[in-house]
């Protein structure tokens, strides 16, 4: 499972930096979401895999899932949304004066 | 427990709040309101420093959870010494901006008030995470703050400054998160114990999550090679949020700092930080000697004095970190002061604007020229101006660093480059003027803007005036630094050492 995982974040991460790297906002904007589910998940496993544990410890469970990670990464994923929502914002608004969506707001073929 | 810490962060806050709550009433209530907000902002910094002044370092731990289980507010002399600063800047910033700036958009007085309560929460902040959480909120802030008014250039310049500060804190995440996942803890006082004791097998993990905060708060400090950003940005946005942005990059200086200090002693970053420093200085420099508009040199400017500041935090010692922060606010009031007399010439060049080219004669020209000579020998540091002081003593700190001839050379020779680079821009904005040509429908600066570019540039006279108790106080904040132990026992408490 945990080699699963990697691989997953792995995987995000090197799409969202190809994304992260593009001449359009769009894909820049793409890239930064997934570079922030990478990140999600990399927060949220930094808490170790388990499953079918309880958050909070009581005199009868075996063991228990760390709640911090998900306390964090919950704090992420509202920060990371309206950051999403304002670069989309952002990059809409560059499209309508820029007059096309090039990060550098040049006009190329 | 000492409730005057977290005062700071709510003053602003609530003054944030009300704004946006009242934002339907006259302007001229609002301004008078932030502009309340940020004095008793300045009163509280203040107070705080005379607290912190005799070497305690005050603790609030919000909803009285003990450290490190909650999250924790620490205020030591350093704290108090950027509290102050940011407030003296972002009064000047603000009045300059109630001169009539802030009604190119909406907003922009609870923007402000809010950028205010990220830069209190990011200097305050005992708490690794919560820093993440302050430095998103002053993100925030900033981004709107910097497309405050519009336009094609500052959109574009906006959309590099996101991009860049959101994959930022997809690292500043991933730090965070791998040195929870190996010490189990995000309180900096707690890591720093964590880390000291850290096994083997762990601590090439520990150096790297270590390395990937410093590069994220070098990015936010504008260190070469993370710093492409900044000259879009700040030659692009307002002049009064440009001047509040000078403390933008001391952020990332203040963090450099406080981890290099606290948590990651000894030569894991310090190492870094020197040469990197210096090419900083060096590029900066050389950007503002190629720079074909006022405000992209003043940036370029700014990228120097963080260079500057950062040599001498990297070099290590006491009397170097002492003496950068006697320079970091002097550099801060000079380049906001830079960046307001740019935009009060740019005014009376009609298009023409902030480019370094010979245009008509300018309303005022005496007080202009005179200003911006001040500013030039201020934020190059030639006496009598406070950066001369702040300049002799970080040299006076690198004599007996091993690479002392790179920082001497480096700051020296990058003072004289940047002396010209101002003298051209000076003789090409003053004595080449065409006489006779105005540029049209221009009125002539008004005294209130010239007054506060004067009152910036006093402070660098105050600070030369009172360079005997600054200078005390920052070399006493540089050994609090250096004694990490104070801080650690301060934030976790007399039994925090034995707890496991």
């Amino acid at each position: 499972m945990e080699a699963l995982l990697a691989l997953i974040i792995g995987l995000l991460t090197a799409a969202g930096v190809y994304l992260l790297l593009r001449a359009r906002t769009f894909p820049v904007v793409l890239g930064l979401s997934l570079l922030s589910y990478a990140v999600n998940l990399f927060l949220f496993a930094m808490g170790r895999l388990r499953i079918g544990r309880p958050p909070i410890i009581t005199a009868n469970a075996q063991g228990y899932a760390d709640p911090l990670p998900q306390a964090l990464v919950l704090t992420a994923i509202v920060i990371g949304f309206a950051m999403t929502a304002f670069v989309i914002m952002l990059a809409l608004k560059a499209r309508a004066e820029l007059g096309n969506d090039h990060v550098d707001g040049t006009h190329e073929p | 427990m000492n409730h005057l810490v977290i005062a700071p962060l709510l003053l602003p806050l609530l003054a944030g709040i009300l704004l946006l709550l009242f934002r339907g009433i006259d302007l001229r209530w609002r301004r008078g309101f932030a502009l309340a907000g940020v004095l008793g902002q300045l009163v509280l910094a203040l107070v705080l420093t005379s607290a912190v002044a005799d070497g305690g370092i005050l603790v609030h731990s919000l909803g009285n959870w003990p450290a490190p289980f909650g999250i924790c507010l620490v205020a030591d002399r350093l704290t108090a010494w950027m509290l102050v600063t940011t407030a003296v800047l972002a009064l000047f910033a603000l009045a300059y901006a109630c001169l009539g700036t802030d009604r190119a958009g909406r907003h922009f007085h609870v923007l402000f008030q809010l950028e205010l309560f990220g830069l209190s929460g990011a200097f305050l902040t005992g708490d690794l995470f919560n820093l993440f959480v302050f430095f998103e909120v002053l993100l925030i802030a900033s981004y709107s703050l910097l497309l405050h008014g519009g336009g094609r250039r500052r959109i574009r310049a906006a959309l590099h400054y996101v991009v860049i500060n959101l994959a930022g804190s997809a690292l500043f995440l991933i730090a965070a998160g791998l040195l929870y996942g190996l010490l189990g803890t995000l309180n900096l006082a707690d890591l720093a114990m964590k880390v000291a004791a850290a096994s083997p097998d762990r601590l090439p993990l520990v150096r790297a999550a270590g390395l990937l905060l410093f590069g994220v708060f070098a990015l936010k400090a504008a260190l070469v090679p993370l710093s492409l950003w900044l000259p879009g940005a700040y030659a692009n946005t307002s002049a009064p949020v440009a001047a509040l942005f000078a403390i933008m990059t001391k952020v990332g200086a203040y963090a450099v700092l406080r981890l290099s200090t606290l948590i990651f002693g000894g030569p894991l970053i310090v190492d870094w930080l020197l040469p990197l420093a210096l090419l900083t200085l060096a590029v900066g420099i050389v950007g503002a000697m190629g720079s074909d508009r006022l405000r992209a040199q003043v940036a370029y400017l700014v990228l120097a004095s963080v260079g500057t500041l950062l040599i001498a935090v990297g070099l290590g010692s006491a009397a170097g970190i002492g003496a950068g922060l006697y320079y970091l606010p002097h550099s801060t009031f000079a380049a906001a002061a830079l960046f307001l007399l740019a935009d009060q010439i740019a005014a009376q060049r009609g298009d023409l604007a902030d480019r370094l080219e010979p245009g008509p004669v300018m309303g005022r020209h005496w007080v202009l020229g005179v200003l911006f000579f001040l500013c030039a020998i201020s934020i190059a540091g030639l006496p009598p101006l406070s950066g001369f002081i702040g300049k002799f003593l970080i040299l006076r700190a690198a004599l007996d660093h091993p690479s002392a001839p790179w920082v001497l050379g480096v700051v020296l020779v990058g003072g004289l480059l940047a002396l010209m680079a101002l003298a051209r821009s000076g003789s090409l904005l003053f004595y080449r003027a065409t006489e006779g040509a105005t540029a049209a429908d221009t009125s002539t600066p008004t005294g209130a803007a010239l007054g506060l570019v004067g009152g910036l540039l006093a402070l660098g006279v105050a600070m030369t005036l009172g360079a005997g108790p600054l200078s005390d106080y920052t070399s006493a904040s540089a050994q609090q630094l250096l004694q990490p132990v104070d801080y650690v026992l301060a934030v976790l408490g007399p039994h925090g050492e034995a707890r496991p």
